[in-house]
């Protein structure tokens, strides 16, 4: 029988990592993300759990003691945000190429400066290229069947890669909302025990993790290794209707709401998305055609998957939480755009940029941008294609 | 999953390759000839050489080999040629060349 409480996302993302008992974690605390290692340090201080806690001296030594960890043959997971993630940038790399299924609670939060320690996607984002399977989360909710769903896609021999699973700091990690939980031995039965065939501490059996790669080797691992990541796409679909059996909710590589006729699309990720559905139901009322487009996997990303679902719009919102300093657009808009042309989708995509450093977001904002888009389409006026949500001027 | 090292060359596809390229197999870095690097070449003088084994320890390519508690000659299939034996003999019984 399911369970309803009431807590936060990082209570739930720790509580998932209750029922999973993994064996090792390694994690340096940084706000939001603190409580998950504290809850989990509770959990074994209280003898729920026998994970071996370390208490490392930054997040480049998390992330290295994961990899070891994880080398080891150890099932790892770490926590943190924002700066913590860019300081294991290196081992980010690291983790992914060598090919080690480790989990990483990320609560996302901006990076300085100017400084400010709330939520935008800057860190994810950061992170973007380093080969981790990145999901992200709307709610406590998706925050908790997201990480019970984490290692099954990881760890899965097509994939063995990490994977980071996303939530918005503050926004959904400290704000106390209804979830329905898993039983502890529902979950335990759906991850099942970590048995790697090949680690490091396996008498008998030597192997070597991450040996140096002349050119003529590099290339070919590569590869391998970005083909791993797109056999994640198919078993994270895979894990997710496993879930479902379990759960009852359903994921897939994005949320489709209310697009089917749509015109004007949202398309967004993270907690904003509750707010755009509140907005589209609110327009939906009105009469106007409008829908989001939640995106749960950003890595892999679906982005064949995207171009099908937009195809039948007239415009698109492309909603990044995030700046990418290069003059014409954020992570969302540039790769959203790349994939609509590349699928010969040759409608019009509109880059917004909001809420950063956690500027509120509001139902007015959703409103504003479906009538900037309908305007366009329907009276032809000049939209600025690469703007600023909110901005003061 | 284990690995046969000596059918990875340079050759080999990426199908054919191992997951992060890891080696899943022990010792393997005797069959890499490190001593292809060497631009200097340690030459024993067996005759200078009084068997304080001074040298065996601190070569760092294990390329002094010692048996019976007596050196024997260089393996230059992995020594890099880096010198070190040569400074640290007492008695001159190492003396660096130029080249392979």
């Amino acid at each position: 029988m399911a369970k309803r409480d009431r807590m936060s996302g990082n209570e739930a993302v720790a509580y998932a990592i209750r029922q999973i008992n993994p064996d090792v974690m390694p994690a340096f605390p940084i706000t939001p993300s603190t409580e998950i290692p504290q809850m989990v340090s509770t959990y074994i201080a209280n003898g729920e759990v026998d994970t071996e806690f370390i208490p490392v001296e930054s997040e480049h030594s998390a992330m290295s003691a994961a990899i070891g960890a994880e080398a080891a043959g150890a099932r790892t997971l770490t926590a943190t945000s924002s700066a913590g993630l860019a300081l294991m940038w290196e081992e980010l790399l690291l983790a992914a190429s060598n090919r080690m299924p480790l989990a990483l609670a990320l609560v996302n939060r901006t990076l300085s400066g100017p400084i400010n320690i709330n939520c935008d996607h800057t860190d994810g984002m950061g992170a973007r290229d380093t080969g981790w399977i990145q999901i992200y989360s709307e709610n406590n909710q998706e925050a908790y069947d997201n990480f019970v769903q984490a290692y099954p896609i990881a760890e899965n021999k097509n994939v063995h890669l990490p994977i980071m699973i996303c939530q918005d700091g503050f926004i959904t990690s400290h704000a106390v909302e209804n979830i329905e939980l898993l039983e502890d031995a529902a979950v335990k039965a759906f991850v099942g025990e970590y048995e790697p065939e090949e680690f490091l501490l396996n008498p008998g059996k030597p192997i070597a993790v991450g040996p140096y790669s002349v050119s003529n080797y590099a290339m070919e691992a590569r590869k391998n290794q970005e083909l791993a990541l797109e056999n994640a796409k198919e078993v994270i679909l895979q894990v997710a209707a496993e879930y479902e059996k379990i759960s009852g909710r359903k994921y897939g590589l994005f949320e489709a709401y209310k697009t089917e006729d749509a015109d004007y699309i949202m398309l967004i990720m993270g907690s904003a998305a509750g707010t755009a559905k509140q907005a589209v139901d609110d327009l939906r009322a009105q009469g106007k055609k409008v829908g989001v487009l939640k995106l749960r996997v950003f890595r892999p990303f679906p982005a064949k998957e995207i171009a099908e679902a937009l195809k039948n719009c007239k415009a698109v919102a492309i909603m990044d939480r995030c700046e990418s300093y290069n003059g014409n657009g954020a992570a969302l808009g540039s790769e959203v755009s790349a994939a609509l042309f590349r699928n010969k989708v040759m409608i019009s995509a509109v880059n917004y940029i909001y809420g950063l450093a956690g500027r509120d977001f509001t139902v007015t904002d959703v409103y504003r941008i479906f009538d900037e888009l309908e305007q366009a389409e329907l009276n032809g006026t000049e939209v600025e294609q690469y703007q600023y949500v909110g901005l003061r001027k | 999953m284990r690995t046969d090292i000596t059918k990875i060359n340079e050759q080999t596809p990426h199908q054919d390759l191992t997951e992060g390229l890891m080696v899943f197999a022990g010792g393997t870095s005797k069959l890499f000839n490190t001593g292809e690097w060497r631009t200097n070449t340690p030459v024993f003088h067996a005759n200078l050489c009084k068997q304080c084994l001074l040298c065996a320890p601190v070569c760092p390519d294990a390329s002094i080999p010692v048996k019976d508690s007596k050196r024997g000659e260089f393996d230059y299939d992995h020594c890099k040629g880096c010198g070190i034996c040569a400074k640290v003999c007492p008695f001159g019984a190492i003396e660096m060349k130029e080249g392979r």
